[in-house]
């Protein structure tokens, strides 16, 4: 019994024997339900299948996030109400500007860079001898923890001075080169550039998987039509893969948008949100959890929470289109 | 583009000119293969470079990857497994992330297993079950993934502060919080795949008398394996690479923490020890590496039904 109650592993065991267990119990209840109830039975299914997850959503997400919106209005311990205060402070305060200014940044490029290179990389290894690998290739990021991909980029970064040899990959590539070495994630305010690119880096697989099963979908018989007409690369580029895959693409967007708003981690483990790379998801973080005041950081959550909408009601509007068309 | 754009428009001049459609197709295509391939491969260089010089690096002494490029290596080469030993096994202040790794792991199967069986019967209730409401709330469920994970932690936080079954079970509130923001996401993944499922063949089993539970247990779970073995990868790589839940729900408890939480506090606090830091890194991205390179095809399967079927 030691093992179950101290060791880690004996706890992971136990919490997955008792969650069995319950998963247990419950089906039971609707197995017995199904034969013995008559009218009710219906609502017994219902209840076991759908009840266990509505109800972790109900009091893990939607009540949390309600209270979040609430203690938005208050000090930082709830206690006083505050009225607006947290909401100009949140932008207002001396790191708002370039948070916002870098929030914003990195939401435009990322975006649009990681779409198009995931689909000049999906289009040029489409159908090639290499495919399968060249996908592995750009993919693998996918795989790694932005903590990760920040160590791994923080040493391509690797900046020191021009007497010494350089370490860093890019920096040694400059001083070949023969040019300075860059401070990359000292240099304001190029250096948000190059946090950004590691979630290029990251994201652009994602696009690449996404747009290449699109355009593995466009009707061949279009492509053919189009290459009768002795339509040459660019015109079907730009007049047939494109709009095929346009839904592909808005999907891919607003993806990588949304999560791009939330990130926190790169900036985190590169710079630690000095040099003034500060983005809004960290400044949130920061907030709450090391300055210890929930009013600001739950209103800084909810700012979050509102540059969010816009991109998911675009893409939620855009699905419901392509359910139309496709009936 | 602009390159690839212009050749063949130049290819084309060519074709007219020389009234030798075939040749000139081919000369075409011969250009057009050639830049295309050329930045495929500079793009996949790029992506491939950074992990790999990371990976050698860790293998270097610590005085060589601190005086000279990990490129070295193929001139000069030197390999030690020392940075290894010292970040896994090492005085506390070096890491010692086998701990980590073990809290890690002791977070990640729980917190994967558990959204996995709650959303494959969330799913089976939104797709074969019929009450009425049932789209509207399914909406509701979908629409939760715009909240962000922020708009809940202090919130959750709190309400697990006040539970005292924290004491004797550490992990409970890192598990739970994972499972339940894995929920909108995998219900919507598997009920797109649950939905696919012919009808008349749940129908037929109904009529032969099979109830929910059998028809659950029978018939959808083994035709959903490779959905629920997609969402599992899923999970366990979203999990896994965590940082935001990891930091809140372990709060300062060392003792609990996982990988990515250590890793990026080392890489404030000892950010030029590169021997740690590279070693360190592969360590925690290993395992993830191996799950999706050996399980690429359910991965991808997934990632295409959550986000293109809608």
């Amino acid at each position: 019994m030691d093992f179950f109650l101290y060791n880690k592993f004996g706890q992971m065991l136990l919490v997955i024997i008792v969650f069995a267990a319950l998963i247990a119990v419950l089906l039971a209840i609707a197995w017995a339900a199904d034969r013995w109830i008559g009218k009710g039975r219906r609502w017994a299914a219902l209840a076991v299948f759908g009840g266990p997850a509505l109800l972790l959503l109900a009091v893990g997400l939607i009540w949390p996030a309600i209270r979040t919106f609430y203690m938005s209005f208050y000090d930082a311990g709830t206690n006083n109400a505050v009225g607006l205060q947290n909401y100009v402070f949140t932008f207002t305060n001396t790191g708002a500007v370039i948070a916002f200014r870098n929030t914003f940044i990195w939401v435009f490029l990322v975006p649009i860079a990681s779409t198009l290179i995931g689909l000049i990389y999906a289009i040029l290894v489409d159908r090639s001898k290499f495919e399968k690998i060249a996908k592995s290739l750009l993919f693998l990021p996918m795989a790694i923890s932005f903590v990760g991909a920040g160590i791994i980029w923080k040493f391509v970064y690797e900046y020191r001075g021009a007497a010494q040899e350089q370490i860093g990959l890019l920096n040694a590539f400059i001083t070949w080169l023969g040019f300075e070495p860059v401070r990359f994630l000292q240099d304001a305010p190029w250096n948000t550039l190059f946090l950004i690119a590691v979630m290029i880096w990251i994201q652009a697989g994602f696009a690449m998987v996404i747009l290449s099963a699109a355009i593995k979908a466009v009707p061949t018989d279009i492509i053919e039509a189009a290459r009768l007409d002795g339509v040459n690369a660019w015109e079907m580029f730009r007049n047939i893969t494109v709009p095929s895959i346009r839904p592909s693409l808005v999907v891919v967007l607003t993806t990588i948008s949304i999560a791009t708003l939330k990130i926190f981690d790169i900036t985190r483990t590169m710079t630690g949100a000095r040099f003034d790379t500060q983005v809004l998801a960290n400044q949130m973080f920061d907030y709450s959890f090391v300055f210890g005041d929930n009013g600001v950081g739950s209103a800084m959550a909810v700012a979050i929470f509102i540059l969010v909408i816009p991109l998911v009601a675009y893409n939620i509007r855009q699905m419901a289109k392509n359910r139309a068309v496709r009936g | 583009m602009s390159v690839e754009a212009t050749v063949p428009e130049v290819a084309d001049v060519a074709n007219r000119r020389t009234q030798r459609p075939a040749a000139a197709t081919k000369f075409r295509s011969l250009v057009t293969n050639r830049i295309g391939s050329a930045v495929a491969v500079v793009i996949a260089v790029l992506w491939t470079i950074p992990t790999f010089g990371l990976l050698i690096s860790s293998f270097r002494p610590e005085a060589d990857i601190k005086s000279s490029g990990w490129w070295t290596f193929f001139s000069d080469p030197s390999f030690t497994l020392e940075n290894y030993q010292e970040v896994l096994f090492g005085r506390a202040s070096s890491g010692a992330l086998a701990t980590y790794f073990i809290n890690s792991l002791v977070i990640t199967v729980p917190a994967t297993v558990i959204p996995l069986v709650l959303a494959t019967m969330a799913a089976y209730a939104f797709s074969v079950l019929e009450w009425r409401g049932r789209d509207w709330v399914f909406v509701g469920v979908f629409a939760l993934q715009i909240v962000p994970l922020q708009m809940a932690l202090i919130p959750l936080l709190r309400l697990f502060s006040s539970s005292e079954l924290l004491e004797p079970f550490p992990f409970l509130s890192v598990w739970v919080a994972h499972s339940i923001f894995a929920l909108p996401l995998a219900v919507f993944l598997l009920h797109n795949f649950m939905s696919d499922v012919p009808k008349e063949l749940v129908e037929a089993a109904r009529v032969d008398g099979a109830g929910h539970v059998s028809v659950f247990l029978r018939i959808m779970l083994p035709l959903m394996a490779p959905a629920i073995a997609s969402f599992a990868i899923f999970q366990f790589l979203w999990v896994w690479n965590d940082l935001l839940v990891g930091l809140t729900f372990t709060g300062a408890n060392n003792a609990i923490q996982p990988l990515t939480a250590r890793l990026a506090e080392m890489a404030g606090s000892r950010g030029q020890d590169w021997q740690l830091l590279t070693a360190g890194a592969f360590v925690s991205i290993i395992l993830p590496l191996i799950v999706f390179l050996a399980l690429q095809r359910y991965f991808v399967r997934g990632l295409l039904a959550g986000s293109v079927k809608g």
